[in-house]
């Protein structure tokens, strides 16, 4: 089994990864399809619970089968392609964030610059693979230039207000999520044309912690901070992050680490990942939603996407430089 | 539509969606093709733009949006734009003689079309809509069987303010509310205060 695994070439591993996956994909939704169907043998309304139940599982399928798909796509069409889609993403997401945090329109030029230059130019440094100075453009240079910018437009009114939510929203949409493309760029001897594999990792790992931690925290009470998120405590946390580690540590054969350092890095970016996503249930809160989608009490009619990728947001940069630091030498 | 003015509304379209998502939604009446006259708040060029967006393609092409006619006539580019892709009906702004400025918009709901209005006439810049115009109340009392559906548009000010080129991608949406009627006489200002209440109603829903 390992040799012959061993002896495909990279871009055959990285089919039958995916195959696998589409695979435990079509089965989970046969599975639905038949469960729905007993569903609605048994009649409706004979157990509520049971079919609210049924429709979150298959919301989520939906969802990993999007993702599954865009992931595919993006491999099989190049890094180049996996880029623009991480590019697309980053700017609906964005477009999510400012349509939450109100904005003047002394902001209007610091926004144009920040959808459609400094978010191009994030994703262009990803692409030509100026590893050094992606790292750094946004922190270092952006952070100086965008409040010059509203600065010049003559409007005081709590200008650190309105900037700090700029400032945040480039961090986590853009330069965060940038980092999961940029994954590609790592430089591991031996390992090119599988580097794919990362970002897979890295994905897998998040999803399944948030998965964990979403079905465990619904059997506790008493949540750590009630006010901001009914649905964390500590100990589905703790179980979130077993599972995500414990992942990581048997998908060790598709990265370039051992299993003990696989389960190490799966543990940094699960922390990362479901401590970011409290956060921004944290600022969700404070803007009075508790869903970025339609699902809640929302007047933008937005998709919810930033739901889905925060936990992403947060975990891959601490995860890139974590595997950076190292096993880049 | 000709291949071209076809082209352009759906990279009109494109655009707008990726900008804004200009999302529909209904309350108090469904997506419907009879009659209406959707009125809603006018804050930006790029009202009209998304209330057309906003509405599904089945309404879109039997609702005509107004455009004034010393403005949008003045280049073939212009004439094109509205006349083909937006099939705008043309006032004119300036009373000409004793004409009624009202009657390119009666012949329009005489052959059957759908308007989309913005009552107070000009672009407002405060919180709360401007006054209403009695344009709304004389088609509503000369059309009593077409719908009145008011409409609150979100955010849009935010895309594009006044003296800005560049727009700036937010999330846009329009709600459409319950339609109201004209009730039997029932004077002017009153009519017309309760139909911009019927809109301002929206914001918050």
């Amino acid at each position: 089994m390992r040799s012959f695994l061993r002896g495909l070439s990279p871009d055959q591993q990285v089919g039958l990864l995916f195959a696998l996956l589409f695979g435990a994909l079509l089965l989970a939704t046969v599975a639905g399809v038949l469960l729905s169907l007993r569903e609605r043998t048994l009649g409706a309304g004979a157990d509520g619970v049971r079919s609210t139940r049924l429709q979150d599982v298959q919301t989520l399928l939906r969802n990993t089968w999007l993702m599954a798909l865009v992931f595919w796509v993006g491999w099989a069409a190049g890094d180049g392609v996996a880029i623009v889609l991480f590019g697309l993403v980053s700017f609906l997401v964005l477009r999510e964030f400012i349509s939450l945090s109100p904005t003047r329109r002394g902001d209007h030029r610091s926004l144009v610059l920040a959808f459609f230059v400094v978010l191009p130019v994030q994703y262009a440094l990803v692409w030509t693979q100026h590893v050094d100075l992606f790292t750094v453009f946004i922190p270092v240079y952006v952070f100086l230039a965008l409040p010059v910018v509203s600065a010049l437009a003559n409007d005081p009114q709590r200008f650190l207000e309105r900037h700090a939510k700029l400032q945040w929203g480039i961090m986590v949409c853009v330069y965060g999520l940038s980092h999961v493309p940029a994954l590609l760029l790592l430089p591991f001897p031996r390992f090119e044309g599988r580097l794919a594999f990362l970002v897979f990792f890295l994905v897998a790992v998040v999803q399944t912690c948030m998965l964990v931690q979403h079905l465990v925290a619904r059997r506790l009470s008493a949540p750590v901070a009630p006010a901001i998120s009914a649905g964390f405590h500590w100990r589905s946390w703790g179980a979130g992050l077993l599972a995500g580690g414990l992942l990581g540590g048997l998908l060790a054969g598709i990265t370039p680490f051992k299993p003990l350092p696989a389960l190490a890095m799966a543990l940094v970016a699960c922390a990362a990942g479901s401590l970011g996503h409290l956060v921004m249930k944290a600022i969700k809160r404070d803007r009075g939603v508790t869903h970025w989608g339609s699902a809640g009490r929302s007047v933008t009619g937005a998709t919810g996407l930033l739901d889905r990728v925060d936990a992403l947001c947060f975990a891959a940069p601490v995860f890139f430089h974590s595997v950076r630091w190292t096993f880049d030498r | 539509m000709d291949w071209r003015a076809k082209a352009m509304s759906l990279l009109l379209l494109g655009f707008v969606r990726l900008l804004t998502g200009a999302q529909a939604r209904w309350h108090g009446c469904p997506p419907k093709a009879e009659q209406r006259i959707y009125f809603a708040n006018h804050q930006s060029h790029a009202d009209l733009v998304l209330i057309w967006a906003a509405l599904p393609t089945e309404l879109r092409s039997i609702t005509r949006p107004i455009a004034a006619r010393d403005y949008w006539t003045t280049s073939r580019f212009k004439r094109w734009i509205t006349g083909a892709v937006f099939n705008a009906v043309y006032v004119e702004r300036e009373r000409k003689g004793d004409e009624d400025p009202l009657a390119p918009l009666m012949a329009a709901l005489e052959s059957g079309d759908s308007l989309i209005l913005f009552p107070e006439g000009t672009r407002g810049h405060a919180e709360d809509p401007q006054p209403f115009k009695s344009g709304l109340y004389n088609l509503a009392r000369q059309f009593p069987e077409v719908m009145l559906v008011p409409a609150w548009i979100h955010n849009v000010q935010r895309v594009m303010p006044k003296g800005e080129v560049v727009p700036v991608p937010v999330l846009c949406s329009v709600t459409f509310g319950e339609p109201i009627r004209l009730g039997p006489d029932e004077p002017r200002a009153d009519f017309l205060q309760r139909a911009r209440a019927a809109v301002m109603a929206l914001r918050d829903l």
